[in-house]
């Protein structure tokens, strides 16, 4: 299986309202792709349908040559972090983990592992309902980390991280595109993006309106921030 | 994906409160209904009633003329007159008056011996179901032609014939059973009390059995035993009604051919009594269980963790199938604790009050805790079912009560016209608590077989069946909508 996204003539309406028009993409192996865009350009709800939450009306969206329903034990194919705040607020972090573990087949032991590695080890034991917004956001790296997955789709993993968060988080993402992973972040940090992603897609109205690397955005436009704001206007 | 499953459910600590709250409810209120029931004769222990051959507590009170029957024989007698009293009857219970009760009895018996509870065949006139052959007290069967007024009643080898005949020349049979050993042959009067049902104000009602007597004249009596009648009040021994001390007392003349029987009573299964009430705390229970199940899928929609549920396991059906298999099998285990627990220890505290515990049969307690256990499995689904299709809580919860709940109170505490009740346990889930019916209903005891008295109109694997049915019904339409949708 070849560790990448495929986004191909995706297209949804909720009603009136067009959220997809067409839209077509593709995420490669060994490097963090940004995903970037105003909110209700399509972001989100690209990756509902590409993890199967969300139905297209027209198109495809496929995860390593395959849609995800197709997969099996699908978290060690490809680990997602869509709302870091949709926990039990009265089950622990580490139940948390370990149901979902469960329901992959992975053992506990990984849990613990995955605990440490995210620094939460200390409120492992700990209501989620007590979390802060970043331990959310960890906990929710913790779960798309669970199975060790060669493609990662997240959206907004900076969301609430304090500064020392932001590096771990940089680290993190860069050390699993370096390992020859697909790595798929949609923010609204440009500054951030700008030093972590090798390439950038950019939507606006549900279609994609740039599609390069990052560093020929920089060279044209100046920063990723230019280039965003010329091309979104 | 199950075991998932499970892991979510132990680890909200909610959760397991609420289903530890319902053992404690079923179990509690079992102790506390068993406390509260006192059964005292005078200053002594009230007599446990004899039990029959086939295992249930049976009344076995009437009046008997017998011979003794060694092997084979017959007794063949025309009944000239069959007549009796009724004490007070509806509609103002103010007069005695002349006549006979419905299951009033008057014929023939073959009984091993005179001890309460022992096997017997009989045929026999009655108030107003004809002739019957009746024998081991629950079993009844109509016979004969219309209008007879003839009855014999033959032994051959190990089996009892009965006939009946409207001339005395042309017979024909009843019915036959097998009964063998040394027995007494003869004749049997009984008349079961009068039963009268008051509503008494909201929700309740009052069985009450008033005294009733019946007299048999037999004449033209040809009996291959010989040897005097002698008379026996079956179970008797009782102080006595009134109208026996100062009217006509049971007993037996005989004159010319001619035996006058007169007494009360009656030989069949054991009415009116309760059972331990180990089921009692069954709504509360389930009321705690119904919350859980609803929360266990409401939860998720509520705070999204539905869509991390749906990334770890894509395939829609399944996860909410296992959720479905969760809630039911942690629900019927749970239940099946609880129910062993209430009944062994009520069954204590309801004998240490000086109540009576009346046999069930290990079949039949067998089937009221699987049947409870399941009852409340079914229900939870249910629940959990209508959680997932409103995917909020409080509606959730509340249809379930309403659909489950509230038509099993509305019929068992005689809110509704009994016709109403017995149409919403028939066709609402709660049809269901037909499986906690703990005594049938015996067509020839005439008694309220209503829900307020436990009686219910279905039989309890097919009230089950309704109440299993529409979880799957819902169950089935919760994921028919939830696989297409967008979460």
């Amino acid at each position: 299986m070849e560790a990448t996204i495929e986004v191909s003539g995706l297209s949804k309406r909720y009603g009136s309202t067009v959220a997809l028009d067409r839209m077509t993409f593709r995420v490669t192996p060994g490097q963090v792709t940004g995903f970037v865009g105003p909110n209700g350009a399509g972001k989100s709800t690209t990756m509902r349908i590409l993890v199967g939450l969300d139905r297209a009306d027209a198109g495809t969206a496929k995860v390593g040559d395959r849609s995800y329903h197709e997969l099996v034990r699908p978290m060690t194919t490809v680990g997602t972090l869509l709302d870091a705040a949709a926990i039990h607020p009265a089950r622990t972090g580490r139940n948390h983990l370990l149901w979902l573990a469960q329901s992959q087949r992975i053992p506990a032991g990984r849990v613990d592992e995955l605990l440490e590695e995210v620094g939460l080890a200390g409120a492992a034991r700990r209501r989620g309902g007590g979390y802060s917004l970043g331990m959310r956001q960890r906990l929710g790296v913790a779960a798309a980390l669970l199975g060790d997955p060669p493609i990662l789709i997240l959206d907004e993993p900076f969301n609430g991280l304090d500064p020392a968060g932001f590096v771990w988080m940089r680290d993190l993402l860069r050390r699993r595109a370096e390992q020859g992973r697909a790595v798929l972040v949609a923010s609204h940090l440009m500054g951030e993006l700008q030093d972590l992603a090798g390439h950038v897609v950019v939507v606006a109205g549900g279609r994609v309106v740039a599609d390069a690397p990052t560093r020929d955005m920089r060279d044209r436009y100046g920063s990723l921030e230019s280039a965003y704001l010329e091309l979104v206007r | 994906m199950i075991r998932a499953e499970l892991t979510k459910l132990r680890t909200v600590r909610g959760w397991l409160f609420g289903l530890t709250a319902a053992v404690v409810l079923f179990v509690g209120s079992a102790l506390l209904v068993a406390a509260g029931s006192h059964m005292s004769c005078g200053d002594q222990a009230c007599p446990a009633p004899p039990v029959g051959p086939d295992g249930q507590a049976v009344e076995d009170h009437f009046g008997f003329a017998h011979r003794t029957l060694a092997g084979d024989g017959s007794l063949t007698a025309h009944v000239r007159d069959f007549s009796g009293i009724i004490t007070y009857p509806p509609p103002r219970h103010d007069q005695i008056v002349e006549g006979l009760v419905p299951w009033a009895k008057a014929g023939l018996v073959i009984k091993d011996g005179t001890r309460p509870g022992s096997p017997y065949a009989a045929v026999m006139l009655t108030g107003s179901h004809g002739v019957r052959m009746q024998h081991d007290y629950v079993h009844d069967r109509a016979g004969g032609p219309t209008g007879a007024r003839w009855l014999r009643l033959t032994r051959t080898g190990a089996s009892v014939t009965a006939y009946a005949s409207l001339d005395g020349k042309t017979w024909t049979t009843v019915g036959t059973v097998e009964m063998s050993g040394p027995a007494e042959i003869g004749f049997l009067i009984a008349s079961p009390g009068d039963i009268t049902v008051t509503e008494n104000g909201l929700g309740g009602t009052s069985v009450q059995s008033r005294f009733t007597q019946a007299s048999a004249v037999f004449d033209q009596i040809t009996s291959t035993a010989g040897g005097e009648w002698r008379y026996d009040e079956v179970g008797g021994g009782g102080p006595g009604a009134d109208w026996e001390k100062y009217h006509r007392p049971a007993g037996l003349e005989a004159s010319a051919g001619r035996l006058t029987l007169t007494g009360s009573g009656d030989l069949a299964p054991v009415s009116g009594m309760a059972a331990v009430p180990y089921l009692a705390g069954t709504v509360p229970a389930l009321l705690a269980v119904l919350i859980v199940a609803v929360l266990f899928i409401t939860s998720e929609f509520r705070r999204g963790l539905i869509r991390t549920t749906l990334l770890a396991s894509p395939a829609r059906g399944h996860v909410l199938a296992a959720k479905a298999a969760v809630i039911g099998g942690v629900t019927f285990t749970v239940v099946l604790v609880a129910v062993v627990a209430a009944r062994a220890w009520s069954t204590t505290v309801f004998r240490a009050n000086g109540n009576i515990v009346l046999p069930t049969g290990a079949l039949t307690d067998l089937r009221l805790a699987v049947g409870t256990a399941a009852l409340l499995a079914v229900t939870a689904v249910l629940a959990y079912g209508l959680g997932v299709l409103l995917r909020r809580g409080l509606p959730a919860i509340l249809l379930a009560v309403l659909l489950t709940v509230v038509p099993y109170l509305l019929a068992t505490t005689s809110l509704l016209p009994p016709g109403a009740g017995e149409w919403l346990l028939r066709v609402t889930p709660a049809a269901g608590f037909a499986v906690q019916q703990t005594f049938p209903a015996y067509g020839h005891v005439l008694l309220p077989y209503t829900p307020a008295q436990g009686y219910f109109p279905l039989a309890p694997l097919a009230g089950l069946a309704i109440a299993a049915a529409w979880a799957l019904g819902l169950l089935v339409l919760a994921v028919l909508r939830f696989r297409r949708a967008d979460v």
